[in-house]
């Protein structure tokens, strides 16, 4: 295969990619979508394998790391649970991460590359440069948040002293061994350099995620997300391939806006959930005691009882968080659901943007048990219909309905767009206990007079409830 | 100016229209207002209350027709009267330009301006507040069911009693627009099981939550025509339809039917045989009666016993509800007023610019400006069926594509490009800069496309993105083996294997697994 044809192919292949992410504006055309991708990788692979660049003798070595890689892949692919797909996705950043890392430092040692001008080969190098310390920032960090996600490591944000100052000093570092990096000549100081930097990048990584609290996670993932398209755009540079820096782009900015979405839905801005910790700043804690604790007293509600009110309601609101997927309890929702709908109740699903651990995190899961998708409403859509609502169900969510967000400026969610359920008839919320969530802050929603509290685990209360209400 | 409320002539008519309490914002909005004597009488506003809200009270029609500078009205205005009517004046009211060509010349001739509130553009939201149809029609339902209940000889709803069991009502509406609607939610508040039934789908949730159950007709065809009326149906529909009517006409014991189609005859749903089968004593309300009945036998105007039915076929329910129907009539008119005086200076401008002016504007200053085009209104907007999605993905999160930034932050954007692009023309060489070119380009579509991803799909695009990006296979892969020039003999090629074989196995991980999980998760995705 010629070189015109390879670039042909990589052409080919970026309007798959381009027309794969278009595809995922509808749930229709997303299955479309995900082909294009496939088929924009295979013709990208193969007219690079088949291309100018790789000659007869690799072509064994690919195959057997493709093989390799497909198998581990594939099998992962089929055995993960849906409520695992949080953890799952940071694990896969973090092979791209490493991948870049590894990519730049064998285009370093490569001496094959001539370059005609010093520009260029200090521009090779910048390129290098920052290609590795994207992809070991990238790498750590989602190894980190993967630990996070998956339970490994807990989910409260470690705080070290002065940490704003040790990320400053970190980046200052790299940026200074960068200048060194680049005025060095022997390929052997380079290359201690280059590995003095990402130890600093790999720490760097580790720092930023470990400071950042459970709830924010799905800033979290999708900047990683980012950064790995950012990683692939620098390793694209570094070997001057269009395709390589496309591509980055494309995924690069497809994570910035998902963190951009995310950051918005919980209305906080983007350089403090980087910077970390819920409300670390000024002691927003304290700030929020000082505003009183919410008064009155906590009715509990048995499942029979929940059963009977879901049988008389005309309008139900079902509202997810994150602890219907720790419960596994999707499936018994859907049921629920189900033989409400049968019985002519109009059931919808109210959808925080920040549900769950990761962007669309809950839609993933309704859909695996087979919740048609259009009784899934976002915020936007449903907010307005509460006080038309007989009956909100909140399961396993707290910060996303907490009222203090509209009502209480002291509050450290305060200006948060929440799903307002406790504008409906009666709002019943299932919780294990009286904790409170990740953001630290009491829920007034327990005390309101038309809330019921339906203490349990998810999953079993609301198997009795399904009793309940089939019996 | 001068806005005249005379008595209305034609016969049966009971509403006015302008109440007392109107009468009093017309006059803060900076209007005079002049009433008929006896104008209110038949809706029992007596002249004194017009006096005391701050309206001058005429004594004859001539006079007021000859000084007022508007003239408020409810039923179109006769040829004799648009003969006492001052040159230029405006007339606002009822008109039905189509069925009254007679009237609309006559009223060019005396270079009137004619705002017909029956040609207000009803899908448009903002023009809501001055739909008189909807007001009316509401009207017209809730009466209906009140005749039928005086015609009917028992209880609406069931009572367990000493005296026995009486079982409820069964009523069925045919055509559910807002007079349907209306008649729902008062039968049901009156404790009868309500069915209902309409060739568009989408309003039977509307009748759910009015308490009434949706009949659906067993024929695939959706039936929604412009503005919120219904469109004829096809062959098929129709017969599968008419055995629908017939079952559930003969489990009825009232029968409300409102099933209008613009510009046509109603159409009939309910024939001769399906009456006869109805049990005696039930009752039949037809609200369509003046477009001539969607029962074959009503007489308009009439209520009739026709095999053991009683056939109600009145055509002036609403003025049966004079009061009523006058104070929202009235209300309609002034939020009108409000729109055209938008100054409170009490002078009227007729503004083409807006939407529902335009609409119902059918004179302006003698010149014919109807039928008014269409407002300009995306064409989703008459099928909500399918507006649903494509409206709602870029309303609810499309705010950094459709939300234009404000002028401060776009300049400081465009300052901070532009000082990152004169440091990269000042210092880069020629070969990067073709590269940064495709990468800018690359990050704005990234940017274009990825705001138009519903968001119940983030996830999936998170993992396809991700595998997407194991494109870095293709660094790996040009390491592996390129063809070596004969002078690179110092090459480690040993290590750069490694390294890439490595990195290429790690992508492929990812390139693999993220495709094939994207896939496990789009296939989930069911409606």
């Amino acid at each position: 295969m010629t070189s015109s044809m390879a670039t042909v192919s990589y052409i080919g292949a970026t309007i798959l990619f381009i027309l794969s992410l278009g595809g995922l504006a509808h749930p229709e055309s997303a299955r479309r979508g995900n082909l294009f991708g496939m088929i924009g990788m295979a013709l990208a692979v193969i007219a690079t394998v088949f291309g100018p660049q790789v000659s007869a003798g690799g072509i064994p070595w690919i195959i057997i790391a493709l093989v390799i890689g497909a198998a581990v892949g594939l099998y992962a692919a089929k055995k993960v649970q849906m409520t695992q797909m949080p953890e799952l996705v940071a694990l896969m950043h973090s092979l791209v991460g490493l991948a870049a890392c590894l990519v730049g430092y064998a285009s370093y040692v490569d001496t094959a590359t001539v370059f005609p001008t010093a520009a260029e080969k200090t521009i090779h190098e910048v390129e290098i440069y920052i290609g590795v310390f994207i992809g070991a920032l990238t790498f750590s960090g989602s190894l980190i948040a993967f630990g996070k996600l998956s339970g490994k490591i807990g989910g409260k944000p470690l705080m070290l002293p002065a940490r704003h100052m040790l990320n400053l000093v970190g980046v200052v570092l790299v940026f200074l061994l960068g200048r060194w990096f680049l005025n060095t000549h022997s390929t052997g100081a380079g290359m201690a350099l280059l590995l003095v930097m990402t130890v600093i990048a790999l720490l760097l990584g580790i720092h930023m995620v470990m400071a950042i609290g459970g709830a924010d996670m799905p800033v979290v993932v999708s900047m990683l997300n980012s950064y790995s398209g950012w990683a692939a755009a620098a390793t694209g540079f570094m070997l001057s391939n269009d395709l390589l820096i496309v591509v980055g782009a494309l995924v690069g900015s497809s994570g910035a806006i998902l963190s951009y979405i995310m950051c918005r839905a919980m209305n906080r801005n983007f350089i403090s959930v980087i910077a970390g910790g819920f409300g670390t700043g000024g002691g927003t804690p304290s700030a929020a005691a000082g505003s009183g604790e919410p008064a009155g007293e906590v009715t509990p509600i048995s499942a029979v009882d929940t059963a009977e009110l879901l049988r008389d309601a005309k309008n139900v609101v079902i509202v997810p968080g994150y602890g219907m997927a720790v419960a596994q309890a999707q499936h018994v929702v859907c049921e629920i659901v189900n033989v409400l709908r049968q019985k002519g109740v109009l059931v919808r699903f109210a959808i925080h943007p920040v549900a769950g651990r990761m962007p669309g995190h809950m839609n993933v899961l309704l859909a695996e048990a087979k919740v048609p998708y259009d009784i899934v409403l976002e915020m936007d859509e449903i907010n307005a219909d509460f006080p038309d609502t007989d009956v909100a169900i909140v399961i396993g969510a707290n910060d996303i309905v907490n009222p203090a967000a509209q009502e209480d400026p002291g509050s450290p969610i305060a200006g948060m767009p929440v799903l307002e359920v406790w504008k409906a008839r009666t709002s019943i919320v299932m919780k294990r206990s009286m904790a409170s969530g990740y953001a630290g802050v009491d829920n007034p929603l327990f005390y309101k007079e038309n809330n019921r509290m339906l203490f349990g685990d998810a999953r079993k209360m609301l198997d009795e409830v399904l009793g309940a209400l089939t019996s | 100016m001068l806005i005249g409320v005379p008595r209305e002539t034609a016969a049966g008519e009971k509403r006015v229209a302008t109440v007392p309490e109107v009468v009093q914002k017309l006059v803060k909005l900076g209007f005079e207002v002049a009433v008929e004597s006896g104008a209110g009488e038949a809706a029992n506003f007596a002249d004194e209350d017009y006096r005391a809200a701050g309206a001058e009270v005429l004594p004859s029609a001539a006079e007021l027709w000859a000084r007022a500078d508007i003239i408020f009205k409810v039923r179109p205005a006769t040829l004799e009267e648009v003969g006492m009517m001052r040159e230029g004046a405006t007339l606002v009211g009822f008109v039905w330009p189509a069925q009254n060509p007679e009237l609309v010349q006559a009223l060019q001739d005396r270079r009137a301006t004619v705002l017909a509130i029956d040609c207000l553009p009803r899908q448009l939201s903002r023009a809501q507040k001055m739909d008189a149809l909807t007001s009316m029609a509401g009207i017209s339902g809730y009466r209906a069911v009140i005749e039928a209940a005086n015609a009917f000889g028992r209880f609406f709803n069931g009572q367990i009693t000493a005296a026995g069991k009486i079982p409820p009502a069964k009523v069925f509406i045919a055509g559910v627009g807002v007079a349907g609607l209306a008649a729902i939610g008062t039968a049901a508040n009156l404790g009868a099981i309500v069915r209902a039934n309409d060739t568009r789908a989408e309003v039977a949730d509307q009748v759910v939550s009015l308490g009434g159950s949706f009949v659906k007709v067993d024929y695939e065809e959706e039936g929604s025509g412009g503005g919120g009326y219904a469109k004829v149906m096809s062959e098929g529909f129709q017969a599968a339809q008419r055995e629908m009517y017939a079952r559930e006409v003969k489990d009825a014991d009232i029968v409300i039917t409102t099933a209008l189609i613009p510009g046509k005859p109603a159409p009939k749903l309910i024939t001769a045989d399906m009456v006869k089968t109805m049990k005696p004593g039930s009752v039949i309300v037809d609200l369509a009666a003046e477009q001539g009945g969607n029962c074959e036998l009503t007489v308009p105007g009439e209520a009739v016993v026709r095999h053991g039915v009683t056939l109600v076929g009145y055509t002036d329910l609403v003025s049966r509800l004079a009061k009523q129907s006058s104070t929202l009539y009235s209300n309609n008119l002034l939020r009108l007023t409000e729109e055209l005086c938008k100054a409170k200076d009490g002078n009227v401008v007729v503004n083409f610019e807006d939407d529902a002016i335009r609409g119902l504007t059918v004179v302006k200053a003698g010149e014919l400006t109807w039928p008014a085009p269409p407002p300009k209104l995306p064409a989703a907007a008459a099928r909500p069926k399918s507006d649903a999605t494509p409206i709602a993905a870029p309303k609810g999160h499309g705010h950094g594509a459709s939300e234009p930034m404000s002028v401060k932050s776009l300049a400081t954007v465009f300052g901070v490009g532009a000082v990152l692009f004169l440091l990269v023309g000042l210092y880069a060489p020629i070969s990067f800069l073709s590269h940064f070119t495709v990468f800018v380009l690359a990050c704005f579509i990234g940017y274009m496309v990825v705001w138009n991803v519903t968001p119940s799909l983030h996830t999936p695009l998170m993992s396809v993105t991700n595998a997407i990006s194991s494109i870095i296979a293709i660094g790996a892969l040009v390491q592996v083996a390129p063809p070596l020039a004969a002078g690179a003999s110092d090459r480690p090629g040993g290590l750069i294997l490694f390294l890439a074989f490595f990195a290429l196995a790690l992508t492929a991980v990812n390139m693999f697994g993220g495709f094939a999980v994207t896939r496990r998760m789009l296939a989930m995705f069911r409606k």
